[in-house]
């Protein structure tokens, strides 16, 4: 019994049936920590890649480094990190937050290279053009680079987005009741793991499936010239 | 407790996790390969079984095909122990994601290259062999490379199914000193620096195969 209802294990077409509900609420929770990680992952990897592209060494430099670091470590231990060292500190989240958060910095590290990337390919031309008009750096950004950017580092974050969907289990280890943790415990409870995994497993298949489509039908609409950010 | 005191219990789960990742990519290579060759040349039925192979391992979580594996392959008469499972989820995983690098490799050879070995009468599996993967594995050495270390960073999650790793050993010294700041900090560390050694490895090996020296009579012949 969970969330109120009730399992029934005689055979496995009615253990799936009375476990489904369950599980789809631990759907919406993995799905609501994929979009706050996302949204995390979105803001802070801009924010990396225009830090990264500083002319001050010290700041390009030391933003290089944390990326790299944030990269190149796993996601569990990063976890573990911030649910542990966090409150020794005075911050203590939600075990929710602290799920997003981690996904978020992990996420943003991938994020900042496409943005740079998506920066990168945009012809220098460009900028002169800016600098003629006697736009600030800022406006050059916000106006004339980023919009450019967009259509060509969407498919790109959209690769990222099913990436992060599917690691959100992860954050089941530090209580977060998503799709996989709630499996395991049905598991722990009736000893019968194989059909909650098999359940969870296949609806992240054709979640992905779904994405994977999704994506590529948004890549066909978004205009190639670029998106105004006004 | 000094956090030096950890080092050696640490030690010994890095060791863990190096033999684990080490041999998750040696096979998820081999599968990699098998299943990418197969999804250009294998025919309908095959390749068709392939691309079953590559879209369950890519489109469902690790960790769910972790604890999968873990409590589905005792039903089935077939226990292992969890290290050979973990290795074999992680390698699996791996080679789903590879065998899309392969095939995409595969498939970027030029077509003048396949007209040119039927010319000169090659056999399918001489225009494999001698031509087309030559080629192609010098293409994917960058995203092998990219594998290789998400492959490490994923090998942390072995840990949940009861392997005594780098991040179980933290984490059981951390349930007993509580010291989490120190050893937490001195994990992500070390992951960084096995990071940086397989990073510097793929460097060395993508070297010698971008000079020829993993087919040697054949890139130059």
């Amino acid at each position: 019994m969970m969330y109120g209802y009730e399992w029934d294990t005689t055979t496995w077409i009615t253990y799936t049936t009375s476990i489904l509900p369950i599980i789809l609420i631990g759907l919406t929770v993995t799905l609501q920590a994929a979009a706050a990680g996302f949204s995390i992952a979105l803001v802070l990897g801009l924010v990396f890649a225009l830090l990264r592209r500083s002319r001050i060494k010290v700041i390009s430099w030391t933003t290089a480094f944390i990326v790299e670091f944030l990269r190149d470590t796993p996601l569990l231990v990063q976890l573990f990190f911030l649910y542990y060292v966090l409150p020794d500190f005075g911050v203590v989240l939600p075990a929710f937050l602290t799920g997003a958060l981690a996904l978020g910095l992990q996420y943003a590290a991938y994020t900042s290279e496409v943005y740079r990337g998506g920066i990168e390919a945009i012809h220098y031309g460009q900028w002169e053009a800016s600098t003629a008009l006697n736009l600030t750096r800022m406006q050059t950004y916000r106006d004339i680079i980023i919009p450019q950017a967009i259509p060509r580092i969407v498919p790109a974050m959209g690769n990222y987005l099913v990436a992060m969907i599917k690691e959100t289990p992860v954050l089941s280890v530090v209580t977060v009741l998503e799709m996989m943790g709630l499996a395991n415990m049905i598991g722990e409870r009736t000893f019968e793991y194989l059909v909650p995994l098999t359940l969870v497993g296949l609806i992240f298949l054709v979640l992905t499936l779904i994405c994977s489509a999704g994506l590529h039908r948004l890549q066909q609409v978004l205009p190639k010239a670029g998106i105004s950010l006004r | 407790m000094d956090w030096t005191a950890y080092l050696p219990m640490l030690w010994q789960g890095a060791t863990v996790t190096m033999t684990i990742t080490l041999a998750a990519i040696v096979v998820g290579t081999l599968l990699a390969f098998f299943f990418g060759i197969l999804r250009v040349e294998g025919g309908p039925v095959l390749s068709a079984m392939a691309l079953c192979y590559t879209e369950v391992f890519r489109g469902t979580s690790l960790l769910v095909q972790l604890f999968w594996f873990y409590y589905a392959l005792p039903l089935v008469g077939l226990s292992f122990d969890p290290i050979t499972t973990g290795i074999l989820v992680l390698a699996a995983h791996a080679g789903g994601y590879g065998a899309e690098i392969v095939r995409g490799a595969l498939s970027s050879v030029s077509v003048q290259q396949l007209e040119a070995a039927r010319a000169l009468n090659f056999n399918r599996f001489q225009t494999l062999f001698r031509i087309s993967l030559p080629q192609a594995v010098v293409e994917m050495m960058p995203a092998f490379g990219n594998l290789a270390i998400e492959t490490l960073k994923l090998s942390s999650l072995v840990s949940l199914i009861s392997i005594a790793d780098l991040t179980f050993s933290a984490q059981s010294i951390r349930n007993i000193t509580l010291d989490s700041t120190s050893i937490y900090s001195i994990t992500l560390v070390c992951y960084f620096a096995m990071s940086l050694v397989l990073m510097i490895a793929i460097r060395v090996i993508e070297h010698f195969v971008r000079r020829g020296n993993v087919f040697p009579r054949l890139a130059h012949s």
